[in-house]
């Protein structure tokens, strides 16, 4: 295999756009043109979840190449629930890895907010057990919710726990001009007030409010290259190390012991096997922190923490930018925003600018391995990514 | 004679009782203040507003010109039984919420401008607004309609308003949607919080000065996104985005 590398990167604000799913697919890509100063790319890979049911838009990538004037390029969409983006990059990167392609195009992009809140919370849903889970209605939320409950129950993780994933998450967002939340929150003003229950009602049990991610649009871009397109740019070199991918049971309900992410273990472990590397030699890492119990979850499950031990650490200040690895630099899923064809090409450009020492105020210094955990499904789907900056 | 006319044109006011200041703990920890203003303070409030009439986001345009107007009309003297009440948060203004008394029984809600967005700021002012006519106006039902997506989740979902569509509504003459008496006190314990009385040198701060907000709600970057998706399929706008960007 031939190794990948970053060549550019884009993205628009995680928020709510007011353009057609086309142009906020189109948008990084330019944006990635003219980062990396390659004018084409043999071909295009879209991540995109709710073209076909939410916009009416399908064949995307058909669309997006054309409205780049990138054409003939060859183009795909990539739909794979929320970890589109990731399997996208994935597809991307064998493309190049192969030596079928040198350079690749790979954007992640979604435009939920076309619908109400309702109809997009149900077009997630979409992705659960059809008979199992779906039927019943079951929604991203509530499976989080019993899954928070059981983990609570089992490893003593608090509600103030979940609200310091938040508050954490938050604070990191205020210094990313391209987060959908840029709002600062306190303990006192969502658990301990009088009216923290009104500012921060139940949604899920016991999940609040802000225990969960916003509904967003946006689309980042990947440009994806070999070592010898590499060379003839100036940009920093680096590489897209490792990569896993995992499935669990579809149905949560039919796991052993639901509060283990078998696939995200799995996955972590495939891709730090890949770059070589152990989760104790990252320096920065985006997970799939969709609500806030998720994080804690997945922390552990990668082998930043040791089983049960994931909140402990959040209450050291381990996951905090200065911490011991720091976790969600951007915001995160939490306050970033969670675009969900989008969210994982969003995770891997912030880890892209983090290893290139472009975050600004939300750097975490001297970064040089990074790593994405993009969470499909309720965990039955999982893709892991990691990246190490080269000289 | 100007004073007899004046004195035509001028609705005759009841009085009405005043509205108990208030405040609430946000979620960023800030503590917000929510308080009546009297005619006096309405000139201070009207320069915030106006900004707001330029903002082509989420009906911020239409809602600030018609609050503009409604605190005018109070102003001067040109609608009958109006009340404002304001948030602030520092002194800050962050929020307007006005209404008007229709009779004894029922209100007419007039509108509720967030100047700052998120942290459920325009909630709770909506929230204390109702209080006002239910609690100390005592009145039995207010009618509301929304102008705004936000507006009518914030209203009709979260309050599950009844439907009084036989009635038009001041604003507009749009079908009314009513808060009964029963829907507040079922609201009362989730929606409508805040604690009395406030301490005394944050009313003090309140009322010293109104002061302007420090993020009030701004225009998406290009104001004609949403028509230019509906007009522009030929990919005009991508090659002015390029353009934009240097010329790739």
């Amino acid at each position: 295999m031939r190794e990948v590398y970053v060549a550019g990167i884009g993205i628009t604000s995680f928020t709510r756009l007011e353009y057609p799913l086309v142009e906020i697919a189109a948008y990084p890509g330019l944006m990635a043109l003219r980062d990396s100063g390659l004018k084409k790319v043999d071909h295009i890979y879209v991540a995109n979840m709710g073209g076909g049911r939410v916009n009416g838009q399908t064949g995307l990538a058909s669309a997006v190449v054309d409205h780049l004037s990138l054409t003939p390029a060859g183009a795909e969409t990539i739909e794979n629930g929320p970890a589109s983006g990731a399997s996208a990059i994935k597809q991307g990167f064998m493309a190049v890895a192969s030596g079928m392609h040198d350079v690749v195009m790979v954007i992640g992009a979604e435009r939920m907010r076309e619908v109400n809140q309702l109809e997009a919370t149900d077009f997630v849903a979409t992705l659960t057990h059809p008979l199992a889970e779906y039927i019943y209605g079951v929604t991203l939320p509530s499976l989080a919710g019993m899954f928070a409950r059981l983990y609570m129950e089992k490893y003593g993780v608090t509600s103030r726990h979940l609200a310091m994933v938040a508050v954490k998450n938050h604070y990191n967002a205020m210094d990313n001009f391209y987060a959908h939340l840029h709002e600062e929150i306190t303990l006192e003003g969502i658990l301990d007030s009088p009216e923290a229950s009104t500012n921060n009602p139940y949604v899920a049990d016991p999940l609040r409010f802000y225990d969960m991610c916003p509904v967003s649009d946006g689309g980042a871009c990947l440009i994806l290259a070999s070592v010898e397109v590499m060379k003839k740019i100036n940009k920093p070199m680096i590489r897209l190390a490792g990569i896993g991918q995992a499935t669990d049971t579809h149905a949560v309900h039919e796991r052993k012991d639901p509060t283990d992410l078998l696939a995200v273990r799995e996955a972590a472990k495939q891709s730090f096997a890949m770059a070589g590397v152990k989760p104790e030699d990252v320096d920065v890492a985006e997970l799939h922190d969709a609500f806030t119990i998720l994080e804690i979850a997945e922390s552990e499950e990668v082998g930043f923490f040791k089983k049960g031990e994931g909140h402990i650490a959040l209450e050291k200040g381990e996951t905090k930018i200065g911490g011991k690895i720091p976790i969600n630099p951007s915001g995160g899923l939490k306050a970033k925003g969670h675009p969900v064809g989008a969210t994982g090409v969003g995770q891997a450009h912030e880890i892209v600018l983090q290893l290139r020492g472009e975050a600004k105020k939300r750097q975490v210094k001297n970064a040089k391995i990074g790593f994405t955990c993009n969470f499909g499904g309720f965990g039955n789907n999982v893709v892991c990514l990691t990246f190490i900056k080269e000289k | 004679m100007s004073i007899d006319l004046e004195k035509i044109l001028r609705p005759v006011d009841m009085v009405l009782p005043e509205f108990p200041a208030k405040y609430m703990t946000l979620s960023n920890g800030q503590e917000m203040v929510v308080r009546q203003v009297n005619r006096d303070e309405i000139p201070d409030i009207l320069p915030h507003v106006e900004k707001l009439m330029h903002v082509e986001r989420d009906y911020y345009h239409i809602v600030a010109a018609r609050v503009y107007a409604e605190l005018l009309a109070y102003y001067t003297h040109r609608v009958q039984d109006e009340y404002v009440l304001v948030a602030q948060v520092n002194g800050e203004i962050v929020a307007v919420v006005n209404g008007r008394i229709v009779n004894p029984d029922i209100g007419m809600s007039f509108h509720t401008l967030s100047m700052r967005r998120g942290l459920r700021v325009g909630a709770h002012a909506f929230a204390a607004k109702m209080e006002y006519h239910m609690d100390i106006l005592k009145q039995k039902e207010v009618l509301i309609v929304a102008e705004s997506p936000i507006g009518f989740r914030r209203w009709m979902i979260e309050y599950k308003l009844e439907k009084r569509f036989h009635i038009p509504h001041e604003l507009g003459g749009c079908p009314s949607w009513s808060l009964t008496k029963e829907l507040f006190d079922r609201a009362r314990n989730t929606l409508v919080v805040g604690r009395r009385p406030v301490p005394e040198k944050l009313l003090a701060k309140a009322h010293t000065a109104i002061l302007p907000p420090t993020d009030p709600p701004k225009a998406p970057e290009d104001l004609l996104a949403a028509t230019r998706s509906m007009l522009d399929n030929t990919g005009t706008s991508l090659i002015d985005m390029r353009r934009k960007l240097g010329g790739l």
